[in-house]
């Protein structure tokens, strides 16, 4: 930790007395006071007294009798939780890979000298400014069985169009993807674009002299070098697929059944609804297991490079 | 890394400019279908499809979510969630940006020894998964005698924001030249001059990325909404769920998406006006987080 030298050597004024050099000198770590009070409190000793609930019988109320791992073995026997976690890691990964291929997509096709580029980009950013439950209520609209999209493609002639996703329980999961893709694939472009822009257009123009086609110069040569924007893309990507709540409630409740629970919905119906708080609180330091396992490779591997490089 | 030629119209820029189009409408369609449904009357809903315009305009379906439709037990609509966000939503981004401000001058001019590990430790805040603290905020918030209330919800907004706007000013000032600090020090200034003096001047285009980013942040939470509010305090997003999982008598769908439509406004407003700092905070945010 490198000790900035900027302000921190005391410019001694004979005039001032050492009290107000003293309180110059403590001004700046009283200002960092609050935060540093916030942020012990609300993240470090939250975290830990949820960790310390996930060991006792609480249920309506929190009840310190520890009973060891109990809740975690009911978490893991749980049907409801493998359901949630088998759902994670489809909604994770076709959320993830869709982003990427629909961002990085656009992001190459908006690169090529566009006109009305800032338009264009400006749509294709606006779910981002919507709250997951507007964008669930008008996805589970267009969705409807009844009178969305099936009914449309029916007036169109097309007969036979059935699309009841929203209500069978092995397709459920997909319409959240579906949603959570409209919404964020934006973001990843924008994250691509913004990289694709950091790349020295005299490598391109070296590799066309040398007669590569456009394909093969972004295959080969602007695709690898945005190793850096992928990684922080599916950082986030699946940083929003753990945490995904709003959007699951908005549209399915989580149904039907329990078929498109994901474990934030479990949490938040063991906890608060069923009155199961123990249980609820090893499934909320599960999911912050999951986002752990996926951080900390990463912040390894950014230091890593940082120190290298 | 556009190349220096002139473009001419080719077909291969044509099939560009044709998906970049497609793309649009896809993106578009959603809040399309959003606008005109919620013009529509509930007959119109029956006989018409999801983009076919209504046969009559009727701003019936705005007033009914905005003042009447059924949120639960009760039906005043949404104004009263509407207002209960705008009175959680701006005291608690101007909090989380003054507070960011100071932190991330701190952190960028006045760094002393445990500095960056006090910032490695709050960038935590930016990943935590929320499930993790609710319980305990809960009942925290609940011996403070601020369980469901506005205050409470201000504070939790506050307590989880701050990480974001630390990291926003922190990054803009680290780009703000030391020796500008040193020659303020050497003619006496000290920490507060400097702040209020230099800073700050040059802070607004940062100060707009954290409004905006905070704003859009805690406009559109519902977690924190659902699980530290009840009754009169809720904020939009909650009610707005509420009033579309409300299964009393016929669904009126042009009733929903008005709701959401009122729901979506303020954010998309922001969006549309000043959506150059929205951008720039969503890519720092993430990149840097």
């Amino acid at each position: 930790m490198a000790h900035s030298g900027v302000v921190s050597e005391t410019a001694s004024q004979p005039a001032r007395g050492r009290l107000t050099q003293r309180l110059q000198q403590w001004l700046p770590k009283l200002a960092l006071a609050p935060t540093a009070a916030m942020a012990l409190v609300g993240i470090y000793g939250f975290m830990f007294w949820t960790g310390v609930l996930s060991f006792t019988g609480s249920t309506f109320l929190p009840s310190y009798e520890f009973v060891g791992f109990e809740q975690y073995a009911h978490l893991f026997s749980n049907a409801r939780w493998a359901t949630a976690c088998a759902n994670l890691a489809i909604f994770g990964l076709l959320f993830i890979f869709c982003c990427l291929v629909i961002g990085c997509f656009l992001a190459i096709l908006l690169d090529q000298r566009i006109r009305n580029e800032g338009v264009i980009r400006t749509i294709y950013l606006y779910p981002l400014a919507l709250s997951m439950i507007v964008t669930g209520t008008v996805w589970q609209w267009i969705l409807n069985p009844s009178l969305g999209l099936e009914k449309l493609m029916h007036d169109w002639g097309w007969t036979s169009f059935k699309f009841d996703w929203l209500t069978n329980p092995d397709m459920v999961i997909y319409t959240i993807v579906i949603a959570a893709v409209w919404q964020a694939s934006g973001f990843v472009m924008a994250l691509f674009l913004a990289g694709l822009r950091g790349i020295d257009p005299a490598i391109i123009n070296a590799a066309r002299v040398d007669g590569a086609s456009l394909p093969r110069i972004y295959l080969r040569i602007v695709l690898p070098a945005m190793r850096p924007v992928f990684f922080s893309s599916v950082m986030v990507l699946a940083h929003i697929a753990i945490k995904s709540f709003d959007l699951v409630m908005a549209m399915t409740s989580g149904g039907p059944g329990y078929a498109s629970d994901l474990p934030a919905m479990f949490m938040y119906s063991f906890t608060f609804t069923r009155g199961q708080m123990g249980l609820g609180a090893a499934s909320s330091i599960m999911m912050l297991a999951m986002l752990l396992a996926l951080l900390v490779p990463y912040l390894y591997s950014e230091l890593r490079g940082q120190r290298n490089g | 890394m556009a190349s220096q030629i002139e473009k001419k119209l080719t077909p291969s820029r044509i099939l560009i400019y044709a998906t970049l189009l497609l793309a649009c409408v896809a993106y578009l369609i959603p809040v399309f279908i959003m606008i005109i449904t919620s013009f529509k009357t509930t007959g119109d809903i029956r006989s018409g499809n999801l983009i076919s315009f209504p046969e009559v305009w009727s701003f019936e379906a705005w007033a009914k979510a905005w003042s009447t439709a059924c949120t639960g037990v009760q039906c005043n609509g949404v104004s009263g969630f509407f207002w209960n966000s705008i009175k959680m939503a701006v005291p608690a981004v101007l909090i989380s940006t003054a507070l960011g401000a100071i932190n991330g001058y701190v952190l960028s001019k006045w760094r002393f020894r445990g500095s960056d590990i006090f910032f490695s430790l709050l960038l935590f805040g930016c990943f935590l998964p929320f499930q993790v603290i609710l319980l305990p905020m809960a009942a925290t918030l609940g011996k403070m005698g601020l369980a469901n209330t506005t205050t409470g919800l201000v504070i939790v907004h506050v307590v989880y924001g701050v990480a974001f706007t630390t990291l926003f000013f922190r990054n803009f000032y680290v780009g703000v030249p030391d020796a500008l600090i040193k020659a303020a020090r050497l003619d006496g200034a000290g920490f507060v001059t400097i702040f209020v003096r230099i800073l700050l001047p040059m802070s607004v285009p940062i100060i707009m990325v954290c409004f905006i980013w905070q704003f859009t942040q805690i406009w559109n939470d519902f977690l924190f909404g659902v699980v530290f509010a009840s009754g009169d305090s809720q904020p939009i997003t909650v009610g707005l769920n509420n009033l579309v999982n409300t299964s009393t008598g016929v669904k009126e769908y042009n009733v929903d998406m008005a709701a959401a439509m009122i729901a979506a406004l303020p954010t998309l407003v922001v969006y549309v006006l000043a959506g150059k700092y929205f951008i720039r905070g969503l890519t720092s945010g993430a990149v840097k987080g």
